[in-house]
């Protein structure tokens, strides 16, 4: 947010989607939201702009399984900014099946700190019909 | 003849929530029929996350949401036949009546009939394909719908191309344009028909915004370049009837096309079973119980209507199931009761007085109501009526009127299609409404500006 003046966003917290405006007080340095309608759409955007995080979701290689990928996701939300880094941290590996949801694929993914989890079920499977 | 009591048609979230509430409700005796290999229909592949907030106050991606549902069917041992796909359903001979007979078909045992005192509709919706737009051009490899792209990538571990353009801001298509840029391809853009998105607000922002991509609003595909495969697409604007503008064609290379435009439930069942449909939503009409005009046969989730949260497909399963349940209940009793022909024909009688058959009109920006009939007798203390609007309404009021007068009204910031919304009508207030005899036969349902 230091080189920005102005950051313009669409709240997602509810159908309204009112349009957001953050700006940065020039004196106090402190973080000024328009256009929301509640309280929530002022959080949201100061989150926005400050630390903006994101769940990832995607799929990662299964050997030996009823199916040949398997779903995962971050546990918690990552860095925004990471995600690219993230997706290229899960395609890089591989599991054997059996895979239960909540197994752990990666303990700490990108040195976020979050794991990337299962969440599907994928039985073993010698031999894929 | 294999019998049942309650036969579920699908076994994705409105056949699984279905079962679960049937079971709660006392019913014994009731079969899943699947047609893919396993139980949680499109769930599987929607593996992004955001669902189940509602049900269970908690962020989940769609196999884990399904999986809930799945282990609940195993826990109270509720038989499913997987691979296995429902050919025909129709009416039990005369000796049986109200029994349906449900035709099924599997490698294992060919075909085979199953009689049912209840069935359950749920066998979802399908998208919309090529054909149903007009698009012309040649038929080259690369046009997907953006579900089978989804299966594709999210179930086959495949990707289908690496430069996209996608038709239609529905949410699959949404949802795709993000997991298409995740896996490295590039999506070029997404063009809508409409002036406003058929998807959720949160998903343009979360799969569109954050990437970077851009939504055209007012435009469509003109022309999809490529004979063996997809080399490009022709964009154009378009002007309030849907007609492209000449002199706003935009040519842009790609490999591969999306479509998202549009889910039609997937009814040709209902149909052969003689259930009366509704043209607007394409599901069959149904009453307070979700049963269709065909006594005992129950519909629910998205071949009833079109839903964007699985939460309210559960919610909705739910009553389906628990009315199923109750049905067979009763059919049990006045078959088991041996009694004189006047003691029933009394009852009959005395049912119909009691019997207030209230219909509901959708009216001025409601384009359906789903029930669009209420035996207030039947109802429950609270009705959940679910509909959407036409067009986008913003500071608009939802009004009910009992015939000439307005029982309620709900301020509403913001409507649009994408949108289903839903009002609650108390039982108590409608019989009083009857007493009074304010609400005669029909309940109206619009959108005051």
């Amino acid at each position: 947010m230091e080189n920005i003046e102005k950051v313009e966003l669409t709240c997602i917290n509810c159908p309204l989607g009112c349009a957001l405006t953050v700006s940065k007080d020039a004196a106090s340095g402190e973080l000024i939201v328009t256009g929301n309608t509640c309280p929530r759409g002022a959080d949201y955007a100061r989150k926005e702009v400050t630390d903006p995080r994101r769940i990832v979701t995607s799929t990662v290689r299964v050997e030996g399984g009823t199916l040949p990928v398997v779903s995962v996701k971050t546990e918690r939300d990552i860095p925004k900014g990471l995600i690219f880094e993230v997706m290229k941290a899960i395609n890089s590996i591989q599991v054997n099946a059996p895979v239960h949801i909540g197994d752990v694929i990666l303990a700490d993914v990108c040195q976020t700190g979050v794991a990337v989890i299962a969440t599907k079920n994928v039985c073993a499977y010698p031999e894929r019909t | 003849m294999e019998q049942h009591d309650i036969v579920i048609i699908g076994g994705g979230p409105a056949g699984l929530a279905a079962a679960i509430a049937a079971r709660d409700e006392g019913a014994e005796d009731i079969l899943i029929v699947e047609r893919d290999h396993q139980l949680g229909g499109i769930l599987n592949q929607c593996i992004h996350n955001g669902f189940g907030l509602h049900t269970f106050k908690e962020e989940l991606t769609g196999p884990e949401y399904a999986q809930r549902f799945i282990d609940k069917v195993k826990e109270a041992d509720i038989p499913c036949l997987l691979n296995t796909i429902v050919v025909d359903i129709c009416h039990g001979n005369e000796n049986e009546s109200g029994t349906k007979i449900v035709t099924v078909m599997n490698k294992e045992q060919g075909m085979i009939q199953i009689c049912a005192k209840a069935v359950i509709l749920a066998m979802g919706c399908r998208e919309r394909p090529r054909g149903a737009l007009n698009i012309p051009g040649y038929r080259p490899a690369g046009i997907y719908s953006a579900g089978t792209a989804q299966h594709y990538v999210n179930i086959e571990g495949k990707m289908p191309g690496k430069e996209v353009v996608i038709l239609g801001s529905g949410d699959i298509g949404l949802i795709m344009a993000r997991r298409m840029t995740l896996e490295g391809a590039k999506v070029k853009v997404v063009a809508e028909l409409m002036p406003y998105s058929g998807g959720l607000r949160r998903n343009i922002v979360q799969c569109l915004d954050d990437y970077g991509i851009p939504l055209k609003l007012s435009t469509t595909v003109i022309d999809i370049q490529g004979k063996e495969r997809v080399e490009g697409v022709t964009l154009a604007k378009v002007d309030g009837r849907g007609k492209p503008i000449p002199g706003t064609e935009e040519q842009i290379p790609c490999d591969t096309l999306l479509l998202s435009v549009g889910l039609i439930p997937e009814n040709e069942l209902s149909s052969q079973a003689g259930v009366e449909m509704n043209p607007i939503t394409n599901g069959p009409k149904v009453n307070e119980s979700l049963e269709t005009s065909v006594k005992g046969v129950f519909a629910c989730g998205n071949v009833l209507h079109v839903h964007d949260l699985v939460d309210y497909v559960s919610q909705e399963a739910g009553m389906a199931g628990k009315q199923a349940a109750r049905y067979v209940q009763k059919e049990c009793e006045s078959k088991n009761a041996d009694r004189d022909i006047s003691v029933v024909k009394e009852e009959q009688l005395r049912i119909q007085q009691n019997n207030m058959i209230i219909e509901l009109k959708a009216e001025q920006g409601v384009r359906y109501t789903v029930p669009s009939i209420i035996h207030i007798d039947r109802m429950e203390d609270t009705q959940v009526v679910r509909f959407r609007v036409g067009g986008v309404y913003a500071n608009a009021k939802i009004a009910v009127y009992a015939g000439e007068t307005k029982m309620m009204e709900l301020k509403k910031r913001i409507m649009a299609p994408g949108e289903m919304e839903q009002i609650q009508l108390k039982k108590d207030k409608l019989q009083e409404l009857v007493e009074q005899n304010i609400l005669t036969n029909q309940i109206t349902i619009k959108v005051e500006e």
